[in-house]
């Protein structure tokens, strides 16, 4: 055993000193660091994100020139045009239905899925994903051409079946469908993984053990599928609600709005009056709308997102 | 190598005490283990010699320098974690060669130096593997060669056993001392497992509530605890504790239990004890061990007592049992033949050349 | 994995053993079934497109069975892949989506290892933050950042509007924010001690990243990479509204501005556009699948 023969003297004073320089020497590195290591990440969040959304803001308030501040002008136009009320309506109508239907889909498929031997899951999940994997521009494109008026590869289905034709994108109600249709085809793969993914996560013991207890598979579902995938439904819910209801490219490409802007949702109304209008405060202001129902949607997903972080 | 040696060293964080003064000095060579229950602040201790940590007061020396500002890879230590934190993407060799790797020493060093801890920790024919491809001992090993490669001033290891089965650690835990009688660097081992301490430790620190409660080799704090924590920590089955008092009858110096049993104590106890207050609330600390059925032949100082048996406990070599003495619970040790059977009388004897007296109040060995 | 052990598990209480798996068959039909169903329904868009790619005008126009070739032909392909303009399509699309990964993962590395290892002051701000933007969708930016880059270059003279690598700083706005979220989820997976032992084996801040954290984490990394490059492939708003001149556009753009002319719809060309530009995304997805997956799940589950 060496016991240490240094005087305390000789000891606290060159410690003190080294202390402190030690001290502010760490701190300067690794929070400099640090705050090198994440400065693009802010630049490009202040710069490309925060900027252009106050920017937005401030758009909003000016008239079609840019030249004059209108304060609400522009708002209070919208309020008076019923083409803004039909497009939030629609894009009511458009997000809640498609998020629903979704919703139930993947739900339904993500169950049959995971009702089959493990080994054939991987190819049909692979096949059911397809829809989410094509970009949305590409796929809508072959879905109106299976609309086509004149062509349609549906119609000359149904006709054999004594039905139609259907005006799948040339009447309003049809157009409605249609929009929600493409949407709902393109969207509903993305619930199926999640909620397959949720459900493998559910002990199989749960199961056993409800299943000793008497529950039918329709108690099973009830009682222990669904309080256990709860949490991620809501996720995957309230971030399909976003992405729906900002969705641009399916409306777009497959109706542009028409028939007589019937199908025209926030992101193609704006898109047509900022871009192709050149009123781009109009513009501006048409797509601030998206914001509250955005803003709604992103806190309970935050406050879900976290709580799943404490569970885990 | 070299010594370490910590000077009333503290651990704060934000208004909690981890580690609240500790002063040890390690000599070159040795191995100390910190051994003490979750939350004593034995883990933190270790942390801070290994830089992981900063020190909130005090002093750390390694060889003679003060390292508390000094950076972990300066320090020239080397650690092995609970979990071996092997890197899953390099291979054994690799693993073992990172730090000289990073250090840039001559390739052929590198290879001589892991083929050397290779060899002495018998994983030369896995060095090639993935850790995924290891077992737990195996893994142990390599974490052991990662440290032995570096040729450090002291290993630095964190619970290394406590992810392996009872029988692997065991097995390793011989490893470790074979390990450390070859190279004979200055080992500080952290363990909540008092028998890996005492079969491990050429001096052992007890720790408890960010103090040291003891230190010494693992013989002095079997028959010589300082403390009731202590006397309870060390040692499978633990100590009895009885409350007692003393008393004086027929001129002898005696120990009450209950009102119907009081033993009287040995010359040299009575001798040592005679200064104790007689009100005093006391315990009486026996391991169990000394708690035997009777022998034919009583030895001076063994106390016969008679004792309702309520659960017992056949090991094989021994049978332990269990009963109940003035509400206290105490445990036996009596031989497989002694005829002990749940719920029936046994007559007991207890060794009181081998008991300790302990202040119920300051929780200290009299 | 195993619902089969779940329904063989109910009946077992059950009297009537026989029928046990005479249900579980059925089950098994039904499913078998209705997956078919949903998989008709997903695959029939892109089988059409296929279809449709591989018939000459004349059969497209003619009243047969469209889901049927009868007179195969490659000429659509021939006709877009020696188009010059289709190629321009097709490189600035792989140019704006290559390095778009690049600066995405040059973005999110570095700042998914300080958010998840370094405890500083704001982290934990940050990280919703980031969470938060990745909420923030396209069509609410493209105005007001359109007029952003339309003042630049009237201030600056420099203009990027109407040129392809304008989208170069526009997509990182889409990819960073998730890129960094799931990075963050990985690395935080990462056991602590890894990071200490290579401090202990005398690491700096950038070799623990570059040596340990970025290879362990590769899983993550190649996901978030699928991810990045697939989003930029797909997006179709930003560049609709930055860039105009044909030279310019990406392979979505391109196709849906300029094959579709007027009222004139060349639908086997457009459609053979489609498939060519589904391609990327399509062959990833069948190679990487679960790495693709992954990414997908990853934005819910991790973190």
């Amino acid at each position: 055993m060496v016991d240490a023969a240094i005087g305390e003297d000789t000891v606290a004073r060159p410690r003190r000193a080294a202390t402190r320089r030690g001290l502010r020497h760490a701190l300067k590195r690794k929070s400099t660091v640090a705050f090198l290591l994440t400065l693009p990440l802010i630049l490009l969040i202040t710069l490309l994100v925060v900027y252009p959304a106050a920017y937005s803001v401030h758009l909003a308030t000016l008239n079609k020139s840019m030249q004059r501040f209108v304060g609400f002008g522009n708002f209070e136009f919208l309020f008076k045009r019923d083409t803004f009320w039909l497009v939030v309506k629609q894009s009511c109508i458009f997000a809640i239905t498609a998020v629903v239907f979704k919703a139930l889909i993947g739900f339904i498929v993500a169950h049959f899925v995971h009702n089959i031997p493990a080994k054939g899951q991987r190819k049909w999940r692979g096949m059911l994903l397809v829809p989410w994997v094509i970009p949305p521009a590409m796929s809508t494109l072959a879905w109106l051409w299976l609309f086509d008026p004149s062509y349609s590869a549906f119609n000359y289905t149904l006709a054999f079946f004594g039905i139609g034709p259907i005006p799948w994108t040339g009447d309003a109600a049809w157009a409605r469908f249609s929009v929600i249709l493409v949407n709902v085809w393109y969207g509903a793969p993305f619930f199926m993984i999640m909620y397959l993914a949720a459900l493998k996560s559910v002990p199989e013991q749960l199961y056993e053990a409800a299943a000793i207890d008497g529950a039918n598979w329709w108690q099973r579902i009830w009682f222990v599928t669904l309080p256990m995938m709860r949490n991620i439904i809501a996720i995957t819910t309230l971030f399909s609600l976003i992405v729906t209801f900002a969705n641009f490219d399916i409306v777009r490409i497959l109706t542009a709005g028409g028939p007589l802007d019937k199908t025209h949702i926030f992101a193609t109304w704006a898109f047509r009056v900022g871009i192709e209008g050149s009123d781009i405060p109009l513009g501006a202001s048409v797509s601030l709308f998206m914001v509250p129902i955005l803003a709604v949607a992103a806190i309970f997903i935050l406050r879900d997102v976290s709580k799943r972080g404490n569970e885990s | 190598m070299a010594e370490v040696s910590l000077r009333k060293v503290v651990k704060r964080y934000d208004d909690v005490e981890a580690v609240r003064g500790i002063d040890l000095d390690i000599a070159d060579h040795e191995f100390v283990v910190l051994v003490g229950p979750s939350g004593c602040g034995k883990s933190t201790t270790l942390r801070m010699i290994a830089g992981l940590e900063d020190i909130s007061d005090g002093d750390i020396t390694i060889g003679g320098d003060v390292v508390n500002d000094v950076p972990p890879k300066d320090r020239d230590i080397a650690m092995v974690f609970q979990n071996y934190a092997l890197y899953p993407h390099m291979t054994v060799a690799e693993n073992m060669s990172f730090g000289l790797r990073l250090k840039h020493y001559p390739k052929a060093e590198i290879k001589s130096r892991v083929a050397e801890a290779a060899r002495m920790l018998d994983i030369a024919d896995l060095v090639d593997r993935k850790p995924k491809q290891l077992s737990g001992g195996q893994r142990q090993r390599v974490a052991m060669g990662r440290a032995i490669v570096r040729n450090p001033k002291v290993f630095l290891f964190d619970e290394p056993l406590s992810n392996l089965d009872a029988k692997l650690r065991v097995q390793m835990r011989i490893e470790i001392k074979k390990v450390h009688q070859k190279v004979r660097t200055t080992t500080v081992y952290v363990t909540h497992d008092q028998v890996e301490a005492m079969t491990l430790a050429d001096r052992v620190v007890v720790m408890n509530k960010g103090r040291i409660e003891q230190i010494g080799t693992p013989n002095e704090l079997y028959h010589h605890p300082a403390t009731r924590f202590v006397a309870g920590f060390i040692g499978s089955p633990a100590m009895n504790f009885l409350p007692c008092r003393l008393e004086e009858t027929d001129g002898r110096l005696h120990v009450r239990l209950t009102d119907r049993i009081a033993f009287p104590l040995p010359p040299l106890r009575a001798a040592r004890y005679q200064s104790v207050s007689r009100n005093d609330r006391l315990l009486l600390g026996i391991r169990p061990e000394h708690i035997t059925e009777t022998k034919p032949h009583a030895e001076p100082g063994v106390e016969p007592f008679e004792a309702m048996l309520d659960v017992t406990e056949p090991m094989g070599m021994e049978t332990l049992v269990y009963f109940g003495l003035n509400e206290a619970p105490v445990c036996g040790r009596v031989s497989p033949n002694a005829g002990a059977r749940d719920g029936s009388p046994l007559r007991m004897a207890m060794d009181l050349n081998n008991m300790h007296l302990l202040n119920e109040a300051t929780g200290l060995v009299i | 994995m195993s619902t089969m052990t779940v329904d063989k598990a109910g009946p077992t209480r059950t009297v009537k053993y026989g029928s046990m798996s005479r249900d579980r068959a059925w089950a098994l039909r039904w499913s078998y079934f209705f997956l078919t169903l949903f998989a008709i329904f997903s695959l029939v868009p892109p089988l059409y497109m296929l279809i449709t790619s591989l018939k000459g005008s004349a059969e497209i126009s003619a009243a047969t069975n469209p889901w049927w070739v009868f007179h195969p032909t490659l000429e659509n392909y021939a006709g877009l892949l020696t188009s010059n303009q289709f190629l321009r399509f097709f490189f600035n699309s792989a140019m704006v989506s290559i390095i778009v990964v690049i600066i995405t993962m040059l973005i999110s590395i570095p700042a998914a290892f300080a958010l998840s290892r370094m405890k500083f002051w704001g982290s934990a701000t940050l990280a919703t933050g980031v969470f938060l933007t990745y909420l923030i969708p396209d069509s609410l930016l493209f105005i007001p950042l359109f007029k952003m880059f339309a003042l630049i270059g009237d201030v600056t003279g420099i203009q990027l509007i109407n040129r392809w690598y304008v989208l170069l700083f526009i997509y990182p706005t889409l990819t960073v924010p998730f890129c960094t979220w799931i990075m963050i989820g990985y690395f935080a997976s990462i056991p602590k001690e890894l990071d200490e032992a290579a401090i202990i084996d005398g690491a700096s801040w950038l070799q623990t990243l570059t040596r340990i954290f970025i290879p362990v984490a590769l899983p993550g990394l190649i996901a978030a990479t699928i991810f990045a490059f697939t989003v930029s492939w797909a997006q179709f708003l930003y560049p609709l509204v930055f860039t105009t001149s044909a030279d310019q556009l990406v392979l979505p753009v391109g196709i849906v501005t300029t094959l579709i002319k007027g009222d004139v719809f060349n639908w086997g060309q457009i459609m053979t556009g489609a498939l060519l530009g589904a391609a990327p995304p399509l062959i990833i997805y069948a190679f990487l699948m679960d790495y693709y997956i992954a990414g997908l799940t990853a934005g819910a589950t991790k973190g």
